[in-house]
């Protein structure tokens, strides 16, 4: 009787503004929760994993369906800028359409499963991460393309987006771990019971200064999530051919390790959530291994057809697509309607169209400016240009 | 009371730059929280040469850090907790052995703060032993100021005696920037008379300002770290023979204060620089590069003959005037020794 008050009282709330479809939409009940079943995780050095069940909210499962689209869209918007030249350099891409890379879950599956006052940090894949840490598609796209509404005015690009909290976007392969290993000593040093994820991929997993950041991490207790993004290729080459053991949670060997579904948004977040209560207990570090795939090439020079069929990319496609799974799950289960996931899609669709707009049309940072930046709180100074007669003031 | 403590005289403190550098840290410490000290053997061992000697014991764990000897992981950590906004002061055994973590200085710390569109500072000092020692072969004798100074966003300083070795280490942990701290292995012991005002908690020496130890006219001598007290020795010789050195102790790689220099430099005419580092494109050809881009120009107006000689590595500047009145200079490489006359066949 109660939901059906409230979902009366909705109608008449909101019949005054909005459009007749959705006056039709508020008066349908919708549940406001269901449970779901989810994938067990491979454990090591666990006794017990994160559970095989989680309960998803309306609001919750609304939410990252909305994001899970706009990184999509933001990304394939990316991809398209990129053709037309207005993106140039890297453009490592975090979608799953045309070619698969489908973190979409990845980033909003962790920021769901930790809190805003939490850290993270990763590779050079990293404007989905950005946006879910925060930052609007507006800076996103602009920083793409190289203009001062960029969220680092134009001066990072791609690899270099930095938000509260959260640490870029790191151009060099493997360097990020230690990084993050870092800003979780610095969670244990101030005791406010942070935890840091620090992102790394398959490739990265072979590099010598990770496993320097798993020994030192593990010896202090570090508050530290290593997640390996395993999208089963670096760069061009598959897991088999660059590493002895593609087992990469259990790389860690003295930290536990759980291997989870990176397709499944709600596996990522209660994965997540596990991994961050044991960190917060003061247990030291933990491994999490995403089984994610990649569906573009590497990066936008890479068709990603050399090293791989066609038929692979498409059986991963159809089958695994995350944003597909969700929805699913949402309809089936009464949380949403078709018609209200779509309406979402438009006004995603629509974000990101004057995002872009804007990243199109704003002007690129003035050449007055090159010099800015280069150190933190110094009075103005004088830097040389191209030659002697060149010179560029250069403020903090 | 300030009449009374100007009748009372201090006694000129002896200070050798280990207990300065020491003392710098010990203050900072003390002064803000977020400090602390990560390296090999820093902590229970005392230092590997007894620099951070009684922090463990006063700080403890968790403000002084022994780290496995994984210098590009712990680069990277404190790295990393600089940016999360600890301040930390990251300790190579050597600078030789920087060289394995050379990707987080450089990459992770330097460029970061222009990278992120001034969004990302990071707060870190980078010190240890840099150069060469007694004896220690190739691979533990390489000096890093070339390699450091060549990277903007960095700062790069390298003291000489105590008062520097404190004041500078000072500076280095209050800068919101990393700060490459290039110290040497042979000045850890050496005693220094310590002013008065260096024994204060705030006493702090400006990076990016050199230092006149010696006042001179006839030349002028440019140098950093323990190269500087060479040279104080060779103007005590000299000016047995009435030449007057000017020394010039340059306490910053980057940023250079070339005017301190450069004022010099008009003064004397001539010019010699003496550094620990292999002479190509090191310290010494920067001052002679920048002395040639910002003084030729005032020179070729003023002075009808310039002479630069650089040690090590001796570039000839000659001025040559046609009958008609036209000055050309001649920037010539050769090895030669100081007083030679250079001739047009020199040309190497």
């Amino acid at each position: 009787m109660r939901k059906m008050l409230a979902a009366v009282s909705r109608v008449l709330a909101g019949a005054a503004q909005k459009p007749a479809s959705r006056v039709l939409v508020a008066s349908r009940n919708f549940a406001n929760d269901a449970t779901f079943e989810i994938k067990k995780c491979d454990l090591h050095r666990l006794e017990e994993g994160p559970p095989v069940t989680t309960v998803l909210t309306r609001e919750d499962g609304l939410k990252y369906y909305r994001m899970m689209q706009t990184v999509r869209r933001m990304e394939l918007k990316a991809d398209q800028l990129y053709k037309q030249k207005i993106i140039r350099g890297f453009c490592h891409l975090c979608d799953g359409q045309f070619l698969p890379l489908i973190q979409e879950a990845c980033c909003v599956g962790l920021e769901a499963g930790i809190n805003p006052t939490d850290h993270l940090i990763t590779a050079y894949r990293a404007h989905g991460f950005t946006f879910t840490r925060g930052l609007s598609v507006r800076e996103i796209l602009a920083e793409l393309t190289g203009r001062r509404g960029g969220c680092a005015k134009g001066k990072g690009g791609s690899m270099h987006m930095y938000a509260k909290n959260f640490y870029g976007g790191n151009g060099i392969v493997g360097a990020q771990v230690p990084l993050g290993a870092g800003i979780a000593l610095a969670c244990k040093y101030n005791g406010k019971d942070e935890v840091c994820l620090t992102l790394y991929g398959d490739g990265a997993a072979n590099q010598g200064q990770i496993f320097e950041a798993y020994n030192m991490a593990a010896l202090w207790k570090l508050p530290c999530i290593f997640i390996c993004e395993n999208n089963r290729y670096g760069m061009g080459t598959s897991v088999e051919r660059a590493a002895a053991s593609t087992d990469y949670y259990k790389r860690g060997d003295f930290i536990p390790g759980l291997r989870v579904d990176g397709m499944d948004i709600l596996c990522v977040r209660e994965a997540t959530r596990f991994a961050a209560a044991y960190c917060r207990s003061g247990k030291g570090p933990i491994l999490m291994e995403l089984q994610t795939y990649r569906y573009h090439g590497h990066s936008m020079s890479d068709p990603g057809v050399s090293y791989r069929t066609r038929e692979e990319i498409q059986e991963v496609r159809s089958k695994s697509d995350p944003i597909m799974l969700l929805k699913d799950r949402m309809v089936n289960s009464n949380l949403a309607s078709v018609e209200e996931l779509k309406e979402i899609d438009v006004e995603v669709r629509k974000e990101i169209e004057d995002a872009a707009q804007f990243a199109t049309a704003d002007p690129e940072p003035p050449l007055e400016e090159l010099g800015y930046h280069i150190y933190s709180s110094d009075p103005p100074f004088e830097v040389r240009g191209a030659n002697q007669w060149i010179k560029f003031k250069s403020v903090s | 009371m300030a009449a009374v403590s100007g009748l009372v005289r201090r006694p000129l403190q002896q200070m050798t730059v280990r207990d300065a550098i020491n003392q710098g840290m010990d203050e900072e410490l003390e002064r803000d929280e977020k400090v602390f000290l990560l390296g090999e053997e820093v902590a229970q061992y005392d230092g590997a040469y007894k620099v951070s000697r009684g922090l463990w014991k006063k700080y403890g764990d968790k403000r002084i850090i022994d780290t496995p000897i994984s210098e590009m992981g712990f680069a990277g950590i404190a790295v990393g907790a600089a940016m999360a906004g600890l301040r930390p002061i990251c300790e190579f055994m050597t600078f030789n052995f920087s060289m394995q973590a050379i990707d987080q200085v450089i990459n992770s710390a330097a460029k970061t703060y222009y990278m992120s569109g001034g969004l990302q500072p990071v707060p870190i000092v980078f010190r240890g032993p840099n150069g060469a020692s007694a004896g220690v072969a190739a691979q533990h004798s390489q000096c890093f100021a070339a390699w450091y100074g060549h990277c903007p966003g960095l700062k790069v300083v390298s003291p000489w005696n105590s008062e520097d070795a404190k004041g500078l280490i000072k500076s280095a942990i209050r800068d919101n920037n990393p700060v490459v701290v290039l110290e040497n292995e042979l000045m850890y012991g050496v005693p220094f008379e310590f002013p008065a005002e260096a024994q204060s908690k705030d006493f702090l020496v400006p990076i990016g300002k050199a230092k006149v130890e010696r006042q001179g006219t006839h030349i002028t001598v440019v140098s950093h770290s323990r190269p500087v007290g060479h040279c104080l020795e060779a103007a005590t010789v000299l000016s047995k023979e009435g030449i007057e050195c000017e020394v010039i102790n340059m306490r910053t790689i980057r940023p250079m204060d070339i005017d301190t220099i450069e004022a010099s430099v008009m003064k004397t005419n001539h010019l010699i620089t003496v550094e620990g580092g292999w002479p190509q494109f090191g310290v010494g050809a920067e001052i002679c590069a920048r002395i040639m881009e910002g003084i030729s120009e005032k020179l070729v107006l003023e002075y009808s003959q310039a002479v630069i000689i650089m040690y090590l590595n001796i570039h000839w500047i000659k001025r040559s005037e046609t009958r008609d009145g036209q000055v050309t200079w001649f920037n010539l490489p050769c090895v030669q020794l100081p007083g030679c006359s250079c001739c047009s066949s020199h040309w190497c």
